[in-house]
């Protein structure tokens, strides 16, 4: 772990890397333009923009949860829009996802749904009669301990708040023990308060772990606060593409268009 | 549908006529056209019925004194029937009600996951196991159960597999249209995690459609034990058999026993689904 | 809590016993229950070689005796249609007496009993009594479904008339209209789409007994179909089913015609009061 982060930080590995990334869910219209970018194996990339301008689609892309018309995701030079069925699971086991919706499975418990995490590891019929190794189960308990929901284990995930949700939601994709981490969203649905919490556990948790996470965001002054890198996107294009210091006005402009909404 | 009711009134009064660019409104006049159809039919069907139908009204007015010789003779049950032929067969009918819907559940699970298109995303398998499904219930359980006869004999092997074979198309578009209601969220996110197939059941969706489950599969017992209890009025087992002995016997005062025997049994029923629904719902 | 624990590896889950202790007794209830209906693997077996010879008997279906088939047929129409307008007339007030927030106990106790005892037996069983009591013929099916249809349209009517809205029974109430207008102002136009609903519903139904009706003797297309069936005439049956199924199908289709002209003719019934 310390030698990749060493070596992320040298800036020689790079986790994702996507070459020519297109979508068009209607011909001719396409959402995403031959996007290219380097995700480095460490730290927090937050990319910004208006609605509807891919940002979702993009980090979908991704992990093949939508089917990009052209171009390559990388994976540790693995190139996964060549992946079908089996292998395609194998390396989404590799990615941890993180939603704005939460989209915990509400009946089931908390320990429950981090398990859930280890499902692409685990047979059907082991998790369906519960037997998950004890390794994985001691695991979702040190997590859960991470999160600081270790007194909510066996409480079922529609009990708790939005905040609380979400870090299930986090501690579940770490669960996977991923290469990287997508969020969509992640605090669209959460109080100022609870988001910066949120935020800051994700942070801290990825960054202990040497997992670089890319986050989808609405709000600019959280990508600030809590972004190494930022990408600012507009019309399906990468239009800004540095560290957060240097994201200015001018910049925001060009994102979102417009200066009346700027204080 | 109530906001769109609201607009379509504003505009049939704004704008009286000017149907062209509201997809709805273009059809109001027809649907008037249609409701009146519809009224015509009901009635044409109704009195064109009425008049070709072969019944000798005289048959009517002597009902009240017909049925009033029939409860007297039905008078008093005669109980000691009960324990010597009776009581076996309400057990058995039971058992083909019961045993039928375990079969029909298991059956019918694998039909519902390939009609329900989020689960299944293929639209010919889809329409295939709605074709079954379809096929399995407009087909009588009377129907099932002279096919199985035929096949299998008279006895409750028949009755077991007519009550299961009607209820599969039940069960199975039931469970489809609850499988279909799930969330996607979860599935997207244990699928974003790399879970196979199976699980994604047992975790994604088996915890979102437990409660419909459990509660279609209390609801068609309940029914099967209505119906299991007529299958034996075509030798297909169960107390029908000792209904139709009766009666062909004219022993009316057993005919009372039986009907109270199922009488009893059918609200037996009912009140245990509703006990069992209210614990685990 | 998580501090008491820690140390000794943490399960995840209680063991469910209860649920265990469920599946095992389902499992040993089908066992118990299979050998005592005698369902044996030989059984099985000579039937499936039976189930051949049945369908090779059962093809070509044997059409020539059409008009016989079609005179029952149009009989157990006849039946469905009469049984479905009595069914539905009578639902009418039975299901308002039975609606308990409308109804004061006295009222709606005797009401909901009549339909509780409408539910409780197979239309073939009644219409057995009803064969004893008015004869042979497709007036003891009518009798019979009539009571079906009571026991199904009353019953949700009555259950879909306690699910409204009593706000807008209350405005009615409040401009001191009579208990008549009460009901047509203001419970009618919440519930007229639902009845419609499950009025279509019980005429499918309706539809698919009167096929059966026959086989107890209460006319329609059921008799010719046992007793074909008793004379081994699989040819014959399979025809017959082939009509009926055709039959089924050509009512569904059009009773789900007048549901969606009813549900969306709905919004037409409530513009004239909704200003």
């Amino acid at each position: 772990m310390s030698q990749a982060a060493a070596g992320a930080q040298a800036g020689a590995v790079a986790a994702l890397e996507l070459r020519g990334l297109q979508k068009s869910y209607v011909r001719g219209k396409p959402v995403l333009h031959a996007i290219d970018l380097s995700i480095a194996g460490t730290g927090l990339t937050a990319i910004i923009g208006p609605s509807g301008t891919g940002k979702s689609t993009l980090i979908r892309c991704v992990n093949r949860l939508v089917e990009p018309s052209g171009g390559q995701v990388l994976l540790d030079g693995e190139d996964l829009t060549a992946l079908r069925g089996r292998s395609l699971r194998l390396a989404r086991r590799r990615i941890g996802m993180v939603f704005q919706e939460y989209n915990l499975v509400e009946r089931l418990t908390v320990i429950e749904n981090l398990l859930c995490g280890r499902l692409g590891h685990v047979g059907a019929l082991r998790a369906w009669l519960r037997r998950f190794p004890q390794v994985d189960v001691d695991r979702a308990f040190e997590l859960l301990d991470a999160v600081g929901l270790a007194d909510f284990a066996k409480t079922r995930a529609d009990a708790l708040s939005g905040g609380q949700r979400q870090r299930v939601g986090i501690a579940r994709a770490l669960m996977q023990e991923p290469r990287l981490l997508l969020a969509d969203e992640p605090t669209s649905s959460l109080d100022p308060k609870t988001s910066v919490e949120v935020m800051e556990l994700m942070r801290g948790l990825c960054a202990q772990r040497g997992i670089p996470v890319i986050v989808n965001m609405h709000d600019v002054e959280l990508a600030r606060r809590f972004a190494s890198r930022i990408i600012g996107m507009s019309g399906g294009r990468v239009v800004f593409d540095g560290p957060a210091t240097a994201l200015t006005d001018d910049h925001l402009k060009q994102i979102y268009g417009g200066e009346g909404w700027l204080a | 549908m109530r906001g769109s009711h609201a607009v379509a009134e504003l505009h049939d009064t704004a704008l009286p006529g000017s149907g062209i660019r509201r997809e709805w409104q273009r059809f109001t006049p027809g649907q008037r056209l249609a409701r009146f159809a519809v009224y015509f039919f009901v009635v044409a069907a109704f009195v064109l019925s009425l008049g070709t139908v072969e019944v000798i009204p005289e048959f009517l007015w002597d009902a009240p004194a017909q049925m009033q010789d029939l409860l007297v003779r039905m008078w008093p049950p005669d109980y000691a029937h009960y324990p010597a032929s009776v009581h076996d067969a309400l057990v058995e009918t039971l058992h083909i009600a019961t045993l039928g819907t375990v079969l029909a559940v298991v059956l019918a699970v694998p039909l519902g996951l390939l009609a329900a298109h989020n689960v299944t995303p293929s639209h010919t398998v889809n329409t295939l196991a709605k074709l079954a499904l379809v096929t399995s219930r407009s087909v009588n359980s009377l129907v099932w159960a002279l096919l199985f006869i035929a096949v299998f004999g008279p006895g409750a092997l028949a009755g077991t597999l007519a009550i299961a074979f009607r209820s599969i198309g039940f069960v199975g578009k039931l469970l489809g249209e609850a499988l279909e209601e799930a969330q996607p969220g979860p599935i997207e996110a244990l699928k974003a995690s790399g879970t196979p197939w199976p699980s994604l059941l047992v975790f994604g969706y088996w915890p979102q459609v437990k409660p419909a489950f459990w509660a279609l599969v209390l609801l068609r017992w309940d029914i099967n034990v209505r119906e299991s209890a007529v299958l034996g009025l075509v030798g297909a087992g169960g107390i029908g058999v000792a209904l139709n002995t009766a009666m062909n016997l004219f022993q009316w005062d057993r005919v009372a026993v039986v009907l109270l025997a199922i009488f009893v049994v059918v609200i037996v029923a009912e009140v245990v689904v509703t006990w069992v629904r209210g614990r685990i719902l | 809590m998580s501090e008491a624990v820690r140390g000794s590896p943490r399960r995840a889950f209680e063991p469910d016993w209860l649920a265990r202790i469920g599946w095992l007794a389902a499992l040993l209830y089908v066992v118990y229950a299979a050998s005592l209906l005698d369902f044996t693997w030989a059984r099985f077996v000579t039937g499936l070689e039976q189930a051949a010879r049945f369908f090779d008997r059962m093809f070509p279906p044997d059409f020539s005796r059409w008009e016989a088939v079609l005179k029952g047929l149009k009989e157990s129409l006849e039946i469905a249609v009469l049984a479905s307008v009595g069914g539905i007339v009578l639902s009418l007030p039975i299901g308002f007496l039975a609606a308990r927030n409308l109804m004061p106990a006295w009222v709606n106790w005797p009401a909901r009993a009549l339909i509780a005892a409408c539910r409780t037996f197979h239309p073939v069983i009644v219409a057995i009594i009803f064969v004893k009591a008015v004869g042979f013929g497709a007036l003891a099916g009518i009798l019979a479904l009539v009571i079906a249809s009571v026991g199904f349209i009353a019953k949700l009517f009555a259950e879909a008339i306690e699910e409204i809205s009593l706000k807008q029974v209350e405005a009615v109430r409040a401009t001191g209209a009579s208990f008549m207008n009460v009901i047509v102002f203001g419970v009618l136009p919440q519930v007229a789409a639902r009845f419609i609903g499950f009025s279509t519903y019980q005429f499918d139904s309706n539809v698919r007994n009167s096929t059966m009706v026959g086989i107890v003797g209460a006319g329609g297309i059921g008799a010719p179909l046992f007793v074909a069936f008793q004379r081994f005439d699989y040819d014959v049956v399979c025809a017959i089913l082939i009509a009926i199924v055709a039959v089924v199908f050509l009512c569904e289709i059009l009773s789900n015609q007048v549901k969606r002209v009813f549900g969306d003719a709905m919004r037409d019934a409530r513009e004239p009061r909704g200003g």
